[in-house]
Protein backbone atom coordinates (compact mmCIF):
# COMPACT_ATOMS: atom_id res chain seq x y z
CA UNK A 1 0.00 0.00 0.00
CA UNK A 2 0.96 3.66 -0.51
CA UNK A 3 2.34 4.58 2.82
CA UNK A 4 0.69 8.47 3.03
CA UNK A 5 1.62 10.02 5.72
CA UNK A 6 -0.73 11.99 7.94
CA UNK A 7 -0.27 15.07 9.40
CA UNK A 8 -2.12 16.91 11.89
CA UNK A 9 -3.80 19.88 9.71
CA UNK A 10 -3.90 22.42 12.35
CA UNK A 11 -0.65 24.41 12.36
CA UNK A 12 1.41 24.91 15.61
CA UNK A 13 3.94 27.64 16.23
CA UNK A 14 6.72 25.85 14.33
CA UNK A 15 4.65 24.00 11.71
CA UNK A 16 5.14 25.09 8.33
CA UNK A 17 2.10 24.53 5.55
CA UNK A 18 4.10 22.10 3.33
CA UNK A 19 2.75 20.78 -0.32
CA UNK A 20 4.59 17.77 -0.97
CA UNK A 21 3.17 17.04 -5.04
CA UNK A 22 2.44 13.53 -6.26
CA UNK A 23 6.33 12.49 -7.21
CA UNK A 24 7.09 12.76 -3.08
CA UNK A 25 3.84 10.41 -2.70
CA UNK A 26 5.10 7.80 -4.81
CA UNK A 27 8.72 7.64 -6.70
CA UNK A 28 10.22 10.10 -4.87
CA UNK A 29 8.91 9.36 -1.09
CA UNK A 30 12.37 9.64 0.56
CA UNK A 31 12.57 12.79 -0.53
CA UNK A 32 9.89 13.63 1.66
CA UNK A 33 11.03 11.21 4.73
CA UNK A 34 13.94 12.40 4.59
CA UNK A 35 13.22 16.14 4.59
CA UNK A 36 10.65 15.91 7.42
CA UNK A 37 12.97 14.18 9.75
CA UNK A 38 15.68 16.77 8.67
CA UNK A 39 13.51 19.75 9.90
CA UNK A 40 12.09 17.78 12.72
CA UNK A 41 15.66 17.59 13.98
CA UNK A 42 16.10 21.31 12.90
CA UNK A 43 12.95 21.98 15.19
CA UNK A 44 10.25 22.94 12.52
CA UNK A 45 7.60 20.63 11.29
CA UNK A 46 6.45 20.22 7.92
CA UNK A 47 2.70 20.10 7.86
CA UNK A 48 1.07 18.57 4.57
CA UNK A 49 -1.50 20.71 3.06
CA UNK A 50 -4.97 19.73 3.81
CA UNK A 51 -6.81 18.50 0.00
CA UNK A 52 -4.00 19.58 -1.85
CA UNK A 53 -3.60 18.89 -5.81
CA UNK A 54 -1.41 18.63 -8.34
CA UNK A 55 0.36 21.82 -8.65
CA UNK A 56 -0.65 21.50 -12.58
CA UNK A 57 3.07 20.59 -14.11
CA UNK A 58 4.07 21.75 -16.39
CA UNK A 59 3.52 25.85 -15.91
CA UNK A 60 1.17 26.78 -18.72
CA UNK A 61 3.08 29.66 -21.20
CA UNK A 62 0.15 30.24 -22.78
CA UNK A 63 -1.14 33.55 -21.17
CA UNK A 64 -4.85 33.26 -21.95
CA UNK A 65 -5.10 29.90 -21.18
CA UNK A 66 -6.62 30.51 -17.27
CA UNK A 67 -7.82 27.01 -16.98
CA UNK A 68 -3.74 25.84 -16.42
CA UNK A 69 -3.59 28.27 -13.33
CA UNK A 70 -6.53 26.57 -11.51
CA UNK A 71 -4.20 24.10 -10.03
CA UNK A 72 -1.76 25.84 -8.39
CA UNK A 73 -4.44 28.95 -7.38
CA UNK A 74 -6.57 26.46 -6.06
CA UNK A 75 -3.64 25.19 -3.36
CA UNK A 76 -2.78 28.50 -2.14
CA UNK A 77 -6.83 28.87 -1.43
CA UNK A 78 -5.95 25.71 0.98
CA UNK A 79 -3.24 27.82 1.96
CA UNK A 80 -5.62 30.99 2.29
CA UNK A 81 -7.79 28.43 4.43
CA UNK A 82 -5.42 27.49 7.03
CA UNK A 83 -5.19 31.45 7.97
CA UNK A 84 -1.16 31.07 6.89
CA UNK A 85 0.58 33.15 4.12
CA UNK A 86 3.24 30.64 2.98
CA UNK A 87 4.02 27.15 1.38
CA UNK A 88 7.12 25.15 1.62
CA UNK A 89 7.95 23.22 -1.65
CA UNK A 90 10.36 20.56 -1.66
CA UNK A 91 9.88 19.57 -5.46
CA UNK A 92 11.42 22.10 -7.57
CA UNK A 93 8.75 21.34 -10.27
CA UNK A 94 5.94 22.40 -7.95
CA UNK A 95 8.00 25.13 -6.59
CA UNK A 96 8.42 26.50 -9.73
CA UNK A 97 4.77 26.16 -11.03
CA UNK A 98 3.36 27.72 -7.82
CA UNK A 99 5.49 30.17 -7.84
CA UNK A 100 5.31 31.39 -10.90
CA UNK A 101 1.56 30.82 -11.53
CA UNK A 102 1.12 32.84 -7.92
CA UNK A 103 3.26 35.81 -9.50
CA UNK A 104 1.20 35.52 -12.81
CA UNK A 105 -2.52 36.10 -10.86
CA UNK A 106 -0.45 38.11 -8.87
CA UNK A 107 0.43 40.55 -11.59
CA UNK A 108 -2.90 40.88 -12.85
CA UNK A 109 -6.34 41.56 -10.86
CA UNK A 110 -8.39 41.05 -14.04
CA UNK A 111 -6.69 37.07 -13.95
CA UNK A 112 -7.48 36.83 -10.47
CA UNK A 113 -11.13 38.01 -10.82
CA UNK A 114 -11.53 35.47 -13.94
CA UNK A 115 -10.17 32.61 -11.74
CA UNK A 116 -12.23 33.65 -9.10
CA UNK A 117 -15.75 33.87 -11.11
CA UNK A 118 -14.77 30.59 -12.54
CA UNK A 119 -14.29 28.31 -9.25
CA UNK A 120 -17.66 30.40 -8.33
CA UNK A 121 -19.45 29.13 -5.08
CA UNK A 122 -16.29 28.17 -3.60
CA UNK A 123 -13.68 30.82 -1.96
CA UNK A 124 -11.71 32.97 -3.80
CA UNK A 125 -8.44 33.72 -3.78
CA UNK A 126 -7.33 36.78 -2.29
CA UNK A 127 -3.50 36.81 -3.33
CA UNK A 128 -0.49 37.34 -0.96
CA UNK A 129 0.59 33.91 -0.20
CA UNK A 130 4.08 33.07 -0.80
CA UNK A 131 5.49 30.01 -2.55
CA UNK A 132 9.17 29.38 -0.67
CA UNK A 133 11.39 26.31 -1.79
CA UNK A 134 12.82 24.69 1.39
CA UNK A 135 16.56 25.66 0.57
CA UNK A 136 15.09 29.30 0.81
CA UNK A 137 13.60 28.18 4.14
CA UNK A 138 16.76 26.81 5.06
CA UNK A 139 19.22 29.95 3.76
CA UNK A 140 16.70 33.04 4.73
CA UNK A 141 14.95 31.96 7.95
CA UNK A 142 16.64 29.12 9.99
CA UNK A 143 20.40 29.81 8.64
CA UNK A 144 23.21 28.64 7.21
CA UNK A 145 25.48 29.45 10.97
CA UNK A 146 22.14 27.26 13.15
CA UNK A 147 22.36 24.63 10.41
CA UNK A 148 25.84 23.84 11.01
CA UNK A 149 25.59 23.98 14.90
CA UNK A 150 23.09 21.30 15.07
CA UNK A 151 25.04 19.07 12.75
CA UNK A 152 25.74 15.85 14.70
CA UNK A 153 27.47 13.62 11.97
CA UNK A 154 29.56 16.71 9.78
CA UNK A 155 29.83 14.60 6.38
CA UNK A 156 33.77 14.63 6.46
CA UNK A 157 34.33 16.26 3.24
CA UNK A 158 32.67 14.27 0.89
CA UNK A 159 32.36 15.65 -2.09
CA UNK A 160 29.08 16.60 -3.54
CA UNK A 161 28.19 17.74 -6.57
CA UNK A 162 25.05 20.35 -6.39
CA UNK A 163 22.78 19.75 -9.27
CA UNK A 164 20.12 22.93 -9.64
CA UNK A 165 18.83 21.75 -12.98
CA UNK A 166 16.28 24.52 -14.33
CA UNK A 167 13.47 25.12 -12.13
CA UNK A 168 15.41 26.34 -9.56
CA UNK A 169 16.39 29.44 -11.13
CA UNK A 170 14.34 29.99 -13.96
CA UNK A 171 12.86 32.31 -14.72
CA UNK A 172 14.86 35.11 -12.81
CA UNK A 173 11.93 36.48 -11.21
CA UNK A 174 11.13 32.80 -9.63
CA UNK A 175 15.04 31.55 -9.25
CA UNK A 176 15.74 31.28 -5.48
CA UNK A 177 19.59 32.25 -6.43
CA UNK A 178 21.09 33.68 -8.99
CA UNK A 179 20.24 31.68 -12.14
CA UNK A 180 23.78 31.66 -13.77
CA UNK A 181 25.97 31.45 -10.52
CA UNK A 182 23.95 29.64 -8.07
CA UNK A 183 25.52 29.17 -4.29
CA UNK A 184 23.08 27.72 -1.71
CA UNK A 185 23.39 24.81 -2.18
CA UNK A 186 27.02 25.16 -1.67
CA UNK A 187 26.37 27.18 1.59
CA UNK A 188 24.35 24.43 2.43
CA UNK A 189 26.59 21.81 1.96
CA UNK A 190 29.17 23.35 3.23
CA UNK A 191 27.36 23.82 6.50
CA UNK A 192 27.18 20.22 6.79
CA UNK A 193 30.80 19.65 6.34
CA UNK A 194 30.74 18.18 3.11
CA UNK A 195 32.98 19.69 -0.26
CA UNK A 196 30.87 21.29 -2.45
CA UNK A 197 31.79 20.49 -5.72
CA UNK A 198 31.21 23.46 -8.53
CA UNK A 199 30.95 22.09 -12.15
CA UNK A 200 29.57 23.93 -15.09
CA UNK A 201 26.57 22.05 -15.75
CA UNK A 202 25.01 22.55 -12.67
CA UNK A 203 22.48 24.44 -13.83
CA UNK A 204 22.26 23.03 -17.00
CA UNK A 205 18.65 20.99 -18.35
CA UNK A 206 18.49 17.53 -18.00
CA UNK A 207 16.56 17.08 -20.71
CA UNK A 208 13.38 16.91 -18.60
CA UNK A 209 10.04 14.98 -20.52
CA UNK A 210 12.27 14.25 -23.54
CA UNK A 211 13.33 11.42 -22.02
CA UNK A 212 9.95 10.31 -22.70
CA UNK A 213 9.31 11.21 -26.57
CA UNK A 214 13.13 11.62 -27.62
CA UNK A 215 15.23 9.78 -24.88
CA UNK A 216 18.34 10.33 -26.72
CA UNK A 217 18.58 14.07 -26.17
CA UNK A 218 17.82 13.44 -22.67
CA UNK A 219 20.67 10.64 -22.35
CA UNK A 220 22.91 13.67 -24.24
CA UNK A 221 22.66 15.99 -21.24
CA UNK A 222 22.86 13.84 -18.48
CA UNK A 223 26.22 12.39 -20.08
CA UNK A 224 27.14 16.21 -20.11
CA UNK A 225 26.05 16.77 -16.59
CA UNK A 226 27.64 13.64 -15.19
CA UNK A 227 30.67 13.30 -16.92
CA UNK A 228 31.57 17.22 -16.05
CA UNK A 229 30.62 16.12 -11.75
CA UNK A 230 32.91 13.18 -12.36
CA UNK A 231 35.69 15.31 -13.75
CA UNK A 232 35.66 17.81 -11.53
CA UNK A 233 35.70 15.21 -8.20
CA UNK A 234 32.36 14.48 -7.41
CA UNK A 235 31.21 10.97 -5.61
CA UNK A 236 27.96 12.35 -5.04
CA UNK A 237 25.22 14.35 -6.84
CA UNK A 238 22.37 16.03 -5.12
CA UNK A 239 19.62 17.21 -6.19
CA UNK A 240 16.02 18.87 -5.54
CA UNK A 241 13.67 17.50 -8.48
CA UNK A 242 12.24 14.01 -8.90
CA UNK A 243 12.71 14.58 -12.41
CA UNK A 244 16.39 15.38 -12.99
CA UNK A 245 17.10 12.81 -10.05
CA UNK A 246 15.25 10.19 -12.26
CA UNK A 247 16.90 11.46 -15.17
CA UNK A 248 20.42 11.02 -14.38
CA UNK A 249 19.93 7.79 -12.57
CA UNK A 250 17.97 6.45 -15.38
CA UNK A 251 20.55 7.51 -18.15
CA UNK A 252 23.43 6.05 -16.62
CA UNK A 253 21.73 2.99 -15.65
CA UNK A 254 21.13 1.92 -19.38
CA UNK A 255 23.28 -0.53 -20.82
CA UNK A 256 23.76 1.39 -24.15
CA UNK A 257 24.94 4.50 -22.26
CA UNK A 258 27.83 6.17 -22.91
CA UNK A 259 27.54 8.43 -19.50
CA UNK A 260 29.02 4.91 -17.99
CA UNK A 261 31.27 3.73 -20.78
CA UNK A 262 34.30 4.40 -19.29
CA UNK A 263 33.45 4.85 -15.41
CA UNK A 264 31.25 3.95 -13.00
CA UNK A 265 28.46 5.70 -12.51
CA UNK A 266 27.51 8.75 -10.18
CA UNK A 267 24.95 8.44 -7.63
CA UNK A 268 22.48 10.91 -7.65
CA UNK A 269 20.69 11.39 -3.91
CA UNK A 270 17.89 14.61 -2.47
CA UNK A 271 19.84 17.61 -0.83
CA UNK A 272 17.34 16.57 1.75
CA UNK A 273 19.43 12.83 2.55
CA UNK A 274 22.21 14.55 2.89
CA UNK A 275 20.84 17.06 5.27
CA UNK A 276 19.22 14.50 7.66
CA UNK A 277 21.92 12.56 7.67
CA UNK A 278 24.27 15.17 8.81
CA UNK A 279 21.71 16.06 11.40
CA UNK A 280 22.05 12.76 13.46
CA UNK A 281 18.68 10.68 11.45
CA UNK A 282 19.81 7.31 11.20
CA UNK A 283 21.12 6.43 7.41
CA UNK A 284 18.80 3.12 7.40
CA UNK A 285 15.43 5.89 7.75
CA UNK A 286 16.49 8.31 4.75
CA UNK A 287 15.92 5.72 1.74
CA UNK A 288 18.98 5.28 0.58
CA UNK A 289 17.95 1.94 -0.26
CA UNK A 290 15.46 3.33 -2.57
CA UNK A 291 18.28 4.84 -5.10
CA UNK A 292 19.19 2.93 -8.28
CA UNK A 293 23.06 3.81 -7.40
CA UNK A 294 23.86 2.97 -3.40
CA UNK A 295 25.67 6.27 -2.09
CA UNK A 296 26.20 3.84 1.09
CA UNK A 297 29.60 2.87 0.24
CA UNK A 298 30.81 6.31 -0.43
CA UNK A 299 29.02 7.24 3.20
CA UNK A 300 30.80 4.00 4.85
CA UNK A 301 34.15 5.04 3.97
CA UNK A 302 33.58 8.22 5.98
CA UNK A 303 31.63 6.32 8.57
CA UNK A 304 28.71 8.14 7.67
CA UNK A 305 26.19 5.16 7.93
CA UNK B 1 -48.19 -16.18 -21.13
CA UNK B 2 -50.76 -13.77 -20.55
CA UNK B 3 -50.57 -13.79 -16.68
CA UNK B 4 -46.57 -12.64 -17.08
CA UNK B 5 -47.72 -9.85 -19.59
CA UNK B 6 -50.31 -8.68 -17.42
CA UNK B 7 -47.69 -8.77 -14.68
CA UNK B 8 -44.98 -7.11 -16.92
CA UNK B 9 -47.56 -4.19 -17.54
CA UNK B 10 -48.52 -3.78 -14.79
CA UNK B 11 -44.84 -3.49 -13.46
CA UNK B 12 -44.76 -0.47 -16.14
CA UNK B 13 -47.30 1.65 -15.36
CA UNK B 14 -46.22 4.74 -14.35
CA UNK B 15 -46.34 6.12 -10.84
CA UNK B 16 -48.24 8.94 -11.77
CA UNK B 17 -50.82 6.65 -13.83
CA UNK B 18 -53.80 7.73 -12.58
CA UNK B 19 -53.46 11.16 -10.81
CA UNK B 20 -57.34 12.97 -11.01
CA UNK B 21 -56.24 16.46 -12.23
CA UNK B 22 -58.90 18.38 -10.93
CA UNK B 23 -57.37 16.83 -7.66
CA UNK B 24 -53.95 19.21 -8.51
CA UNK B 25 -53.98 22.07 -6.69
CA UNK B 26 -50.50 23.00 -7.97
CA UNK B 27 -48.56 23.09 -11.44
CA UNK B 28 -45.87 23.84 -13.28
CA UNK B 29 -44.05 23.99 -16.63
CA UNK B 30 -40.97 22.18 -17.30
CA UNK B 31 -39.65 21.64 -20.97
CA UNK B 32 -38.20 17.97 -21.54
CA UNK B 33 -36.07 18.42 -24.29
CA UNK B 34 -37.43 21.71 -25.45
CA UNK B 35 -41.13 20.74 -25.62
CA UNK B 36 -43.28 22.78 -22.77
CA UNK B 37 -45.32 20.42 -20.08
CA UNK B 38 -47.98 21.45 -17.66
CA UNK B 39 -47.20 18.77 -14.61
CA UNK B 40 -48.17 18.49 -11.23
CA UNK B 41 -46.15 20.26 -8.82
CA UNK B 42 -43.95 18.80 -6.20
CA UNK B 43 -43.37 15.62 -8.09
CA UNK B 44 -40.38 14.28 -9.62
CA UNK B 45 -38.79 15.11 -12.75
CA UNK B 46 -38.81 10.95 -13.12
CA UNK B 47 -42.78 11.60 -12.30
CA UNK B 48 -43.25 14.65 -14.25
CA UNK B 49 -41.25 12.98 -17.52
CA UNK B 50 -43.79 9.98 -16.97
CA UNK B 51 -46.68 12.42 -16.46
CA UNK B 52 -46.19 14.13 -19.64
CA UNK B 53 -46.14 10.70 -21.52
CA UNK B 54 -42.55 9.10 -21.61
CA UNK B 55 -42.05 5.84 -20.54
CA UNK B 56 -38.32 4.40 -19.68
CA UNK B 57 -36.57 1.59 -21.30
CA UNK B 58 -33.29 2.93 -20.02
CA UNK B 59 -32.38 5.54 -17.63
CA UNK B 60 -34.56 4.58 -14.57
CA UNK B 61 -34.22 2.08 -11.88
CA UNK B 62 -34.37 1.50 -8.35
CA UNK B 63 -36.55 5.01 -7.89
CA UNK B 64 -34.83 5.54 -4.80
CA UNK B 65 -31.33 7.65 -5.39
CA UNK B 66 -29.35 4.39 -4.85
CA UNK B 67 -28.52 2.75 -8.54
CA UNK B 68 -27.17 5.96 -10.53
CA UNK B 69 -29.50 4.94 -13.41
CA UNK B 70 -31.59 8.59 -14.00
CA UNK B 71 -28.75 11.09 -14.55
CA UNK B 72 -30.11 14.30 -15.39
CA UNK B 73 -28.97 17.99 -16.20
CA UNK B 74 -30.82 21.05 -16.71
CA UNK B 75 -31.04 24.24 -16.20
CA UNK B 76 -34.15 26.52 -14.33
CA UNK B 77 -35.07 29.59 -14.98
CA UNK B 78 -32.82 32.53 -14.31
CA UNK B 79 -30.08 30.78 -13.93
CA UNK B 80 -27.23 30.02 -16.16
CA UNK B 81 -25.08 27.49 -14.73
CA UNK B 82 -25.87 23.79 -15.95
CA UNK B 83 -27.27 21.85 -13.10
CA UNK B 84 -27.23 17.68 -12.55
CA UNK B 85 -29.07 15.52 -10.37
CA UNK B 86 -30.77 12.25 -10.11
CA UNK B 87 -34.34 11.95 -11.72
CA UNK B 88 -35.69 10.04 -8.93
CA UNK B 89 -34.61 12.21 -6.38
CA UNK B 90 -35.30 15.67 -7.57
CA UNK B 91 -38.52 17.79 -7.67
CA UNK B 92 -39.87 19.96 -10.57
CA UNK B 93 -39.54 23.43 -10.64
CA UNK B 94 -40.87 25.97 -12.70
CA UNK B 95 -39.41 26.83 -15.82
CA UNK B 96 -37.01 24.11 -15.58
CA UNK B 97 -35.03 22.55 -18.84
CA UNK B 98 -34.15 19.11 -18.71
CA UNK B 99 -33.26 16.01 -20.39
CA UNK B 100 -32.19 12.72 -19.01
CA UNK B 101 -28.83 11.19 -19.68
CA UNK B 102 -29.55 6.90 -20.20
CA UNK B 103 -25.89 6.29 -20.40
CA UNK B 104 -22.28 7.69 -20.18
CA UNK B 105 -20.53 6.65 -23.39
CA UNK B 106 -16.78 5.32 -21.72
CA UNK B 107 -14.91 2.22 -22.57
CA UNK B 108 -14.55 -0.07 -19.42
CA UNK B 109 -10.90 -1.61 -19.21
CA UNK B 110 -10.53 -5.29 -18.55
CA UNK B 111 -8.40 -6.00 -16.06
CA UNK B 112 -7.36 -9.27 -13.77
CA UNK B 113 -7.58 -7.55 -10.55
CA UNK B 114 -5.25 -10.66 -9.06
CA UNK B 115 -2.54 -9.55 -11.39
CA UNK B 116 -2.33 -6.15 -10.98
CA UNK B 117 -0.01 -4.51 -8.24
CA UNK B 118 -1.36 -3.38 -5.03
CA UNK B 119 -0.14 0.33 -5.80
CA UNK B 120 -1.70 3.22 -7.69
CA UNK B 121 0.57 1.88 -10.89
CA UNK B 122 -2.94 0.13 -12.31
CA UNK B 123 -4.66 3.37 -12.21
CA UNK B 124 -2.16 5.34 -14.61
CA UNK B 125 -1.65 2.34 -16.95
CA UNK B 126 -5.33 1.97 -17.53
CA UNK B 127 -6.87 5.35 -17.19
CA UNK B 128 -3.51 7.64 -18.61
CA UNK B 129 -6.06 10.46 -19.03
CA UNK B 130 -5.76 10.84 -15.84
CA UNK B 131 -2.96 13.07 -15.63
CA UNK B 132 -4.57 15.57 -17.40
CA UNK B 133 -6.81 16.57 -14.84
CA UNK B 134 -6.71 20.60 -14.13
CA UNK B 135 -8.23 21.09 -10.95
CA UNK B 136 -11.32 22.52 -12.30
CA UNK B 137 -13.46 20.98 -9.74
CA UNK B 138 -16.26 20.63 -12.33
CA UNK B 139 -16.68 16.63 -12.03
CA UNK B 140 -17.07 18.20 -7.97
CA UNK B 141 -19.81 20.23 -8.87
CA UNK B 142 -21.60 17.58 -11.09
CA UNK B 143 -21.75 14.87 -8.24
CA UNK B 144 -25.61 14.27 -7.10
CA UNK B 145 -24.18 12.52 -4.17
CA UNK B 146 -22.13 15.52 -3.14
CA UNK B 147 -18.67 13.82 -3.42
CA UNK B 148 -15.49 15.05 -3.21
CA UNK B 149 -14.96 13.97 -6.94
CA UNK B 150 -11.95 16.14 -7.97
CA UNK B 151 -10.20 15.18 -4.52
CA UNK B 152 -10.56 11.70 -5.55
CA UNK B 153 -9.09 11.86 -9.03
CA UNK B 154 -6.27 13.86 -7.28
CA UNK B 155 -5.12 11.18 -5.05
CA UNK B 156 -5.56 8.62 -7.82
CA UNK B 157 -2.93 10.67 -9.51
CA UNK B 158 -0.48 10.28 -6.88
CA UNK B 159 -1.65 6.39 -6.00
CA UNK B 160 -3.15 7.16 -3.08
CA UNK B 161 -5.39 4.05 -3.20
CA UNK B 162 -6.72 4.62 0.22
CA UNK B 163 -8.02 8.31 0.06
CA UNK B 164 -9.50 7.78 -3.21
CA UNK B 165 -11.31 4.21 -1.38
CA UNK B 166 -12.89 6.47 1.33
CA UNK B 167 -13.98 9.43 -1.25
CA UNK B 168 -15.79 7.73 -3.66
CA UNK B 169 -17.37 5.00 -1.52
CA UNK B 170 -20.54 6.20 -2.23
CA UNK B 171 -20.43 6.62 -6.21
CA UNK B 172 -23.46 4.97 -7.29
CA UNK B 173 -21.83 5.59 -10.92
CA UNK B 174 -24.23 7.95 -12.51
CA UNK B 175 -21.75 9.15 -14.91
CA UNK B 176 -22.52 12.85 -14.58
CA UNK B 177 -19.17 13.48 -13.58
CA UNK B 178 -17.60 12.05 -16.46
CA UNK B 179 -20.03 14.11 -19.01
CA UNK B 180 -18.74 17.39 -17.61
CA UNK B 181 -14.89 16.70 -16.98
CA UNK B 182 -13.36 18.85 -19.24
CA UNK B 183 -10.24 17.13 -19.13
CA UNK B 184 -12.73 13.80 -20.26
CA UNK B 185 -11.89 11.32 -17.49
CA UNK B 186 -14.19 8.65 -16.73
CA UNK B 187 -14.35 9.13 -12.71
CA UNK B 188 -16.21 6.59 -11.84
CA UNK B 189 -14.34 3.79 -13.40
CA UNK B 190 -11.24 5.27 -12.01
CA UNK B 191 -12.44 5.01 -8.08
CA UNK B 192 -13.77 1.39 -8.93
CA UNK B 193 -10.18 0.15 -9.94
CA UNK B 194 -9.05 1.90 -6.87
CA UNK B 195 -11.01 0.19 -4.43
CA UNK B 196 -10.99 -3.15 -6.19
CA UNK B 197 -6.92 -2.74 -5.43
CA UNK B 198 -7.68 -1.10 -2.25
CA UNK B 199 -9.92 -4.21 -0.99
CA UNK B 200 -7.39 -6.50 -2.24
CA UNK B 201 -4.75 -4.86 -0.66
CA UNK B 202 -6.69 -5.30 2.89
CA UNK B 203 -6.49 -8.25 5.48
CA UNK B 204 -9.45 -10.93 4.14
CA UNK B 205 -12.17 -10.75 5.89
CA UNK B 206 -12.96 -14.07 7.79
CA UNK B 207 -16.48 -13.44 8.39
CA UNK B 208 -17.78 -12.29 5.27
CA UNK B 209 -15.86 -15.79 3.62
CA UNK B 210 -17.96 -17.46 6.52
CA UNK B 211 -21.34 -15.98 4.88
CA UNK B 212 -20.23 -16.91 1.75
CA UNK B 213 -19.94 -20.18 2.59
CA UNK B 214 -23.20 -20.37 4.68
CA UNK B 215 -24.66 -18.92 1.41
CA UNK B 216 -23.18 -21.08 -1.24
CA UNK B 217 -24.25 -24.18 1.13
CA UNK B 218 -27.94 -22.93 0.50
CA UNK B 219 -28.71 -21.52 4.02
CA UNK B 220 -31.00 -18.97 2.68
CA UNK B 221 -32.18 -20.80 -0.37
CA UNK B 222 -35.89 -21.94 1.47
CA UNK B 223 -36.52 -18.11 2.62
CA UNK B 224 -36.18 -16.88 -0.74
CA UNK B 225 -38.48 -19.62 -2.27
CA UNK B 226 -40.98 -18.89 -0.33
CA UNK B 227 -40.78 -14.95 -0.75
CA UNK B 228 -40.95 -15.33 -4.19
CA UNK B 229 -43.68 -17.52 -4.49
CA UNK B 230 -45.81 -15.29 -2.34
CA UNK B 231 -48.50 -12.78 -4.32
CA UNK B 232 -48.30 -9.17 -3.58
CA UNK B 233 -50.88 -9.21 -0.98
CA UNK B 234 -49.44 -11.73 0.91
CA UNK B 235 -45.94 -9.86 0.81
CA UNK B 236 -48.05 -6.64 2.08
CA UNK B 237 -49.83 -8.77 5.06
CA UNK B 238 -46.35 -10.14 5.68
CA UNK B 239 -44.61 -6.61 6.24
CA UNK B 240 -47.49 -5.33 8.51
CA UNK B 241 -47.44 -8.53 10.72
CA UNK B 242 -43.66 -8.05 11.36
CA UNK B 243 -44.31 -4.19 11.78
CA UNK B 244 -46.42 -5.63 14.81
CA UNK B 245 -49.43 -3.77 14.56
CA UNK B 246 -47.68 -0.55 14.17
CA UNK B 247 -48.11 0.24 10.58
CA UNK B 248 -49.93 3.44 9.73
CA UNK B 249 -48.95 3.01 6.26
CA UNK B 250 -52.18 2.84 3.90
CA UNK B 251 -51.98 -0.13 1.66
CA UNK B 252 -54.32 1.73 -1.38
CA UNK B 253 -50.82 4.73 -1.21
CA UNK B 254 -48.62 2.03 -2.01
CA UNK B 255 -47.25 2.01 -5.00
CA UNK B 256 -45.41 -0.61 -7.28
CA UNK B 257 -42.30 0.75 -6.37
CA UNK B 258 -42.67 0.83 -2.27
CA UNK B 259 -42.72 4.55 -2.38
CA UNK B 260 -46.03 6.59 -0.93
CA UNK B 261 -47.21 9.40 -3.05
CA UNK B 262 -48.94 12.42 -2.65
Amino acid sequence: MPNVARHPSRVTRHALPYFPGCALKDQAGHFEASAMAAMEALGWELSELPRWNCCGTVYSLASDDLMRHLGPVRNLVRVQELGESRLITLCAMCYNTLRRSSQFVGADPERLERINAFMDEEPDYQGGVEVLHLLQFLRDEVGFEEIAAKVKRPLDGLRVAPYYGCMLLRPREVGIDAPDSPGVMEGLLSALGAEPVDFPQKAECCGAYLTVTDPEIARERVEGIVSAARRAGAEIIATSCPLCQFNLEHHQADDASPVTRHASPVTVVYFTQLLALALGVPGDKLGFERLRFDPRPHLAERELV
Amino acid sequence: MPEIMDRIKEANRAVTTGIDDSAVKHWVTVYIMGKGYRVPADITIMQAMEYAGYRFVRGAGCRAGFCGACATVYRTAGDWRLKTALACQTRVEDGMFLVQIPFTPAEKPSYDITKESLDGTPLLKYFPEVARCVACNTCTKACPQDLEVMDAIQAALRGDLEEVTELSFDCIQCGLCAMRCPAEITHYHVAQLARRLYGRALPVPQHVLARVEEIEAGKYEEGFQKLLSMSREELYKKEQREKGGLATRDASRVTRNGQGEG
